[in-house]
């Protein structure tokens, strides 16, 4: 197991800060969009896009790179912040969020947005895609991983059974899933709403690996990248126990903040939590 | 007419087999109907290129739209009623929008599907596909033209949606006839009425131009195997020409080839119409002549509906 250092951690925490500053500044901006499922998975993209995967921003569709699949797709805003701090368009245009006639769409769009593998939107069918990619990169003995970010809500939608069975079936061990496991969905909490659990006995029974971790760790959460990719023969689901809305008060844990943009006092507050200097 | 029959779906085999061989880019899946779609020939062939998904169309759709955008062209197949039906959203999401290389090619369209009944006949799949942007939709009229589809669209970049049947249909073309995504072909010639149709309906305006003939009525027959993109040029020019049309398809006539050619011609060139095809309800089970018969996909109804079009001409 590798030993991060205190900078590294240091540097993947100060960036899925300014991500989430992202995410405030692209909600307000737009007064729409989806700020509390973006802020609970900003710590595992940033793990992802500026620790763990391996692409080239100026080579977009660089063969052997490892690909992304945004499932759960109205968590686009900290998708397209981490795409810009990686370098696949400019910051500035990060505002340009759900305006018409910009390339960054409400919810990810594969023709339109540099680095987006595959339009998402319609819930439970990233896994799918994800498990695809696998298998192509199987055929041609790539080295790619595929990492497949999926809302908790978003498993009660049947496909997701149907592409675990898949991946455990062709033993897609180059796909990793992340379950943001925030707990809330649009109607209230998941277990209210459509129990989930027992989660990890699920996806067991399906024949994959399963790792839990706390989501806003960065390094439990690069040690469970790392032990996924040491796996072979079985796909791996990490389960992280995330907080929507994490990093701004009010918005954690606050179903409101599901697809609510904030108003201008939030986005004062939220800033300022956030660490922005204004 | 005393017709030969072939086989689309050994067709789609073959020529699965001969792109498979030339490309390594290829690669199929299917939902457990591998033995009726006979992509069980290609698997065969080809096992690291075959995936069976199991009984899973939404995971057959999204799968194969993840080897597409990662380079492969997808041939993705199982029965009309489901590869269109149950699986709608996820070929919209993820195929359509994104423009991912998936050729859909679905066998056991129609009513000719037979005694499964209404369950398995597919006469809404047309009308599904036909409303997604970026989808192609090609209904071949034959086992030749079954061929040749599935070859052009390997060639094609983009989804397209291939609709094939699951009994043996009369040959209409040969293996020399020219066949070109988005081309109509006027397989006879005529001057009173165009006979626009598609699939094994193209057969059914054959015979009904020869009865029409015995009463001195010349009509045209045109072969849409591109449902979409519409050949408007060759619709227009025969329209032109005749002066009425009659459709005819194996489907529904709500949305269908007689939506599709009554919307171009509704606003470039109105002339008398009548569609024939399944009026607005389910099928039943029955032998599949019998329910041609039952349906009115038959000679004689595209033929009175000709008499009907022309007595409705101005003139």
């Amino acid at each position: 197991m590798t030993l991060y250092d205190e900078r590294t951690i240091q540097m993947l925490e100060a960036k899925a800060n300014l991500l989430r500053r992202h995410v405030i500044k692209m909600t307000y901006a737009a007064q729409s969009g989806h700020p509390g499922g973006s802020l609970s998975y900003a710590d595992i993209i940033t793990a992802l896009f500026f620790k763990v995967m391996r692409f080239r921003p100026q080579e977009p569709l660089w063969e052997d790179r490892d690909k992304f699949v945004l499932s759960k797709g109205h968590a686009a805003p900290v998708y397209y912040a981490a795409l810009a701090e990686a370098g696949y368009f400019p910051v500035e245009d990060l505002l340009s969020l759900r305006k018409l006639g910009s390339y960054l769409q409400g919810h990810p769009c594969r023709m339109k947005t540099p680095g987006v593998e595959i339009s998402t939107g319609s819930l439970g069918q990233g896994l799918s895609v994800a498990n695809g990619m696998g298998l192509a990169a199987k055929l041609d003995r790539r080295s790619s991983r595929i990492y497949c970010l999926l809302g908790d809500g978003e498993l009660q939608e049947g496909q997701n059974w149907e592409a675990a069975m898949l991946a455990s079936h062709y033993k897609l061990d180059n796909v990793t899933a992340f379950v943001d496991r925030n707990k809330m969905q649009i109607d209230g909490p998941t277990e209210q709403v459509m129990s989930l659990e027992p989660l990890v006995d699920k996806w067991k029974a399906f024949g994959w690996n399963v790792i839990e971790i706390n989501g806003h760790d960065m390094r439990q959460i690069l040690d469970a990248c790392e032990k996924a990719a040491g796996v072979m023969g079985r796909p791996t689901i990490i389960i992280a126990h995330t907080i929507k809305g994490k990093g701004v008060s009010f918005m954690e844990g606050a179903v409101a903040f599901h697809g609510k943009a904030p108003n201008a006092d939030e986005y004062r507050i939220a800033l300022r939590e956030l660490g922005e200097k204004i | 007419m005393k017709w030969v029959y072939t086989s689309q779906r050994k067709e789609y085999a073959n020529a699965l087999l001969d792109i498979g061989q030339k490309r390594t880019d290829v690669v199929v899946l299917d939902a457990d109907l591998s033995s009726s779609t006979r992509t069980s020939e290609f698997a065969k062939k080809f096992p690291e290129r075959f995936f069976n998904v199991g009984i899973a169309e939404q995971n057959l759709m999204g799968t194969a739209a993840g080897l597409a955008v990662s380079g492969k062209t997808v041939f993705a197949s199982t029965f009309a009623v489901f590869a269109t039906g149950r699986c709608w959203d996820q070929i919209r999401q993820s195929i359509a929008y994104p423009n991912s290389n998936v050729k859909i090619v679905a066998t056991h369209a129609g009513i000719t599907v037979g005694g499964d009944g209404a369950s398995h006949q597919a006469l809404e799949d047309i009308a599904l596909m036909r409303a997604l942007p970026n989808m192609y939709v090609i209904v071949p009229a034959d086992g030749a033209e079954a061929y040749k589809a599935v070859k052009a669209v390997a060639e094609h970049v983009g989804p397209c949606y291939v609709r094939l049947g699951r009994s043996d249909v009369p040959m209409v073309t040969t293996v020399d006839s020219p066949f070109e995504i988005g081309r109509a072909t006027i397989i006879r010639e005529g001057t009173d009425v165009s006979l626009v149709s598609c699939g094994q309906m193209v057969a059914v305006c054959l015979d009904a131009a020869e009865s029409l003939q015995v009463k001195g009525i010349s009509a045209e027959v045109v072969n849409m195997s591109t449902v979409k993109p519409l050949d408007v040029e060759t619709l227009l020019r025969s329209v032109r020409k005749t002066g009425c049309v009659v459709t005819a398809e194996e489907h529904s006539i709500r949305s269908g080839l007689g939506s599709a050619v009554a919307c171009v011609l509704a606003q470039q060139y109105p002339a008398p119409m009548k569609m024939v095809g399944t009026p607005d309800c389910f099928g039943e089970s029955g032998e599949s002549a019998e329910l041609m018969c039952r349906y009115g996909l038959t000679a004689e109804e595209v033929s009175s509906s000709a008499e009907e079009v022309i007595r409705r001409k101005r003139t």
